[in-house]
């Protein structure tokens, strides 16, 4: 059953990715879809992209957990999108051609610029790619038993190498469209199921949230799970919880793998629409986490969410609570779904690396802004797409099934908070900025992000250094302050005379990318 | 949408164009600039640009505030965030609320952002006209 759902949509999104290599021909079809995508599909694939596997599996066995603290992950996320809309979204379809990096070239030297920002996207994208590519590995060789973890991750790694690679933007925006729209609606059947099973009664749900009762380290206890700290306790507990906050409020704006589709819109307006789509799509989804969330552990229990092994495992809370609910076919429905989810957002990450590579680096960096030949960015680009995809393979199959992903989720974040996100804003609004701010930045801030997981409790556990598993309240300090720090040591006239023209770019539209007409 | 420009503009175009151009293809660099300096330097321009700044930071601070106050007071004042509502507790609520807030947020920037539209197409006009 759940093989033949999973086979139907590969199958659709094959016949999707057909049709827009027969559609996609030249740079801007192919990095940006032509800029032909309307607000509200916009929308829905920057929250297709948004609602990863870690998100639905992910937060669902993280509230299933520890309760309210799991919760809060939800409320970060979907605040992180007021940063997006009203610092960064506009200024950067105004300004942009294709990705990240042409905001901050645009005023400032662009090879320096655009080498760091596209090793910064290649570290994010990489990162977050591995911890998708492990969970799909994991949930598949779950799901379907005849599957090992090694042919589940090859599988989805070539799956996904054939969406990009021949499809391009087109293509990946359409399969996230797509499954978008099957976890929304997977979500609300989901909820409705478990509100009918509390008589759609808020009230005897919610208190049932507040006695459950499950076994930790061999002993039953029963937890309030309305109550906050299960997860952040002690001393360092509450710095931890607002380190995270910092990470998701200030790293989604910096995420490459959003950020670029905004530029498959037609104009700053319509990116400006889209951010409100995927607002109210994202926020239904993540109150949606309360349902399933708190569902999973009142009415599975913490106890019998377990792998095919009898393992404990968070992450089959969604999927274990659909089958108590509605039977072996929505099992089958929702890992599906959950499959979808890790298919079209490795997709997503793959095209955002891969183009960062092939216009950042390779154009700008290698070539001086000019392509050799017509058509070789995007040849690189394909190029790109294909070992990025095999090299996460391997290493997902090196890491194995066992490995915890869940820290290179936060690093994603914390680098793109830290390193991109200070780059980002103070090109666009201090026009002091120059090179040298820019790239001490994107350094300290990937480098402090990382250097700090390494010594948190994550990797080094109970012998940690650091004592947050979160970064964020050091690293993007850091990073904002190697900004102003690079900047202030010395001046650049030419960054500085062509501020006047960014900000009249970016506040009226003038001169921006146009939609190419079909 | 594309907005034709007068030729006097192109006089306004960098007279010495850093070796560090970013890559706008060719078709891209040839098209005639618009009048940056002389759009910049206009009076409604300038409004324009201090009401978005006054609406944004002022925007910003508020969602920052409202958001960080969930974690501070979760984490730091848990007796006072258990106290029971109904059949929820504050925190609970306060965390609901941070949803409401984020649309509420958004609903009222896109009404404020599309008189800064208007207000922006009317600067483009004018600086084509002259």
């Amino acid at each position: 059953m759940a093989l033949a759902m999973f086979l139907s949509f590969i199958a659709a999104t094959l016949a999707i990715t057909w049709w827009s290599a027969r559609r996609t021909s030249g740079a801007s079809a192919y990095f940006a879809a032509g800029r032909n995508i309307t607000g509200w599909q916009n929308g829905l694939a920057v929250a297709g992209d948004y609602m990863s596997a870690a998100s639905f599996l992910g937060i669902a066995g993280m509230i299933a957990f520890k309760g309210y603290d799991g919760f809060m992950y939800s409320v970060g996320f979907l605040v992180a999108y007021l940063t997006v809309l009203l610092i960064v979204a506009e200024p950067l379809r105004n300004a942009g051609k294709y990705t990240m990096a042409d905001v901050l070239a645009y005023r400032l030297k662009a090879r320096p610029v655009r080498a760091m920002a596209s090793l910064s996207t290649l570290t994010v994208s990489t990162f977050y790619m591995i911890a998708q590519m492990v969970g799909a590995g994991a949930l598949v060789a779950l799901l379907l038993p005849g599957i090992s973890f090694n042919v589940a991750v090859t599988g989805v790694g070539v799956l996904m190498i054939v969406y990009v690679v021949f499809g391009g933007m087109l293509a990946t925006t359409w399969v996230q469209i797509i499954k978008a729209v099957l976890l929304l609606s997977g979500s609300v059947f989901l909820s409705i199921l478990v509100m009918r099973h509390f008589d759609y009664s808020f009230t005897k749900f919610f208190e049932a949230l507040s006695s459950v009762t499950f076994t930790q380290n061999g002993v039953k206890v029963t937890q309030d799970f309305l109550q906050p700290g299960h997860k952040y306790a002690g001393a360092w507990g509450p710095l931890d919880l607002i380190s995270l906050g910092m990470a998701l409020v200030f790293g989604t704006a910096g995420l490459p793998h959003i950020l670029i589709r905004f530029y498959t819109v037609p104009d700053a307006k319509t990116a400006r629409s889209s951010v409100v789509w995927a607002m109210v799509l994202i926020g239904a989804f993540y109150i949606m986490t309360t349902f399933f969330g708190f569902g999973a552990a009142v009415i599975v229990t913490p106890d019998h969410i377990v792998d095919g092994s009898g393992k404990i495992s968070p992450n089959m809370a969604a999927p274990l609570l659909a089958k108590v609910m509605g039977g072996e076919v929505f099992f089958a429905f929702i890992s599906a779904i959950a499959f979808a989810t890790i298919l079209a957002v490795v997709a997503g990450l793959t095209i955002s690396a891969s183009t960062s590579f092939a216009h950042d680096f390779y154009t700008n960096v290698i070539y001086h802004g000019k392509e050799p030949k017509p058509g070789s960015e995007v040849r690189v680009a394909r190029i790109t797409a294909f070992v990025v995809g095999a090299l996460s393979i391997l290493i997902a199959i090196v890491l194995g099934p066992a490995v915890n992903v869940a820290f290179l989720v936060g690093l994603a974040f914390a680098v793109a908070a830290s390193a991109n996100l200070p780059a980002i804003i103070f090109s666009i609004f201090w026009k002091r900025f120059n090179t040298a701010g820019a790239v001490a930045s994107l350094i300290v801030g990937l480098g402090s992000s990382i250097a700090l997981i390494v010594v948190s409790p994550s990797i080094m556990g109970d012998k940690h250094l650091f004592p947050l598993e979160n970064p964020g309240i050091v690293s993007i300090p850091l990073g904002f302050l190697a900004a102003v720090i690079g900047t202030l040591a010395g001046r650049e006239p030419e960054a500085e005379a062509k501020y006047t023209e960014l900000v009249v770019r970016a506040n009226t539209g003038l001169g921006a990318e146009k939609a190419t007409s079909h | 949408m594309s907005s034709p420009l007068p030729p006097d503009s192109s006089s306004a175009v960098e007279p010495n164009s850093p070796p560090h151009r970013p890559s706008f293809t060719a078709p891209e660099a040839e098209r005639l600039q618009p009048d940056w300096e002389g759009i910049a330097a206009m009076a409604e321009f300038k409004a324009l640009l201090a009401r978005k700044s006054r609406f944004i930071v002022a925007g910003t601070i508020f969602f920052l505030v409202y958001y960080f106050a969930l974690p501070i007071l979760v984490g730091y004042f848990p007796a006072l965030m258990e106290r029971k509502i109904g059949p929820v507790n504050l925190a609970y609520v306060f965390a609901f609320s941070q949803f409401v807030m984020a649309w509420a947020v958004a609903g009222v920037y896109v009404k404020t952002a599309a008189r800064w539209d208007r207000a922006a197409g009317e600067i483009i006009q004018k600086s084509e006209d002259r």
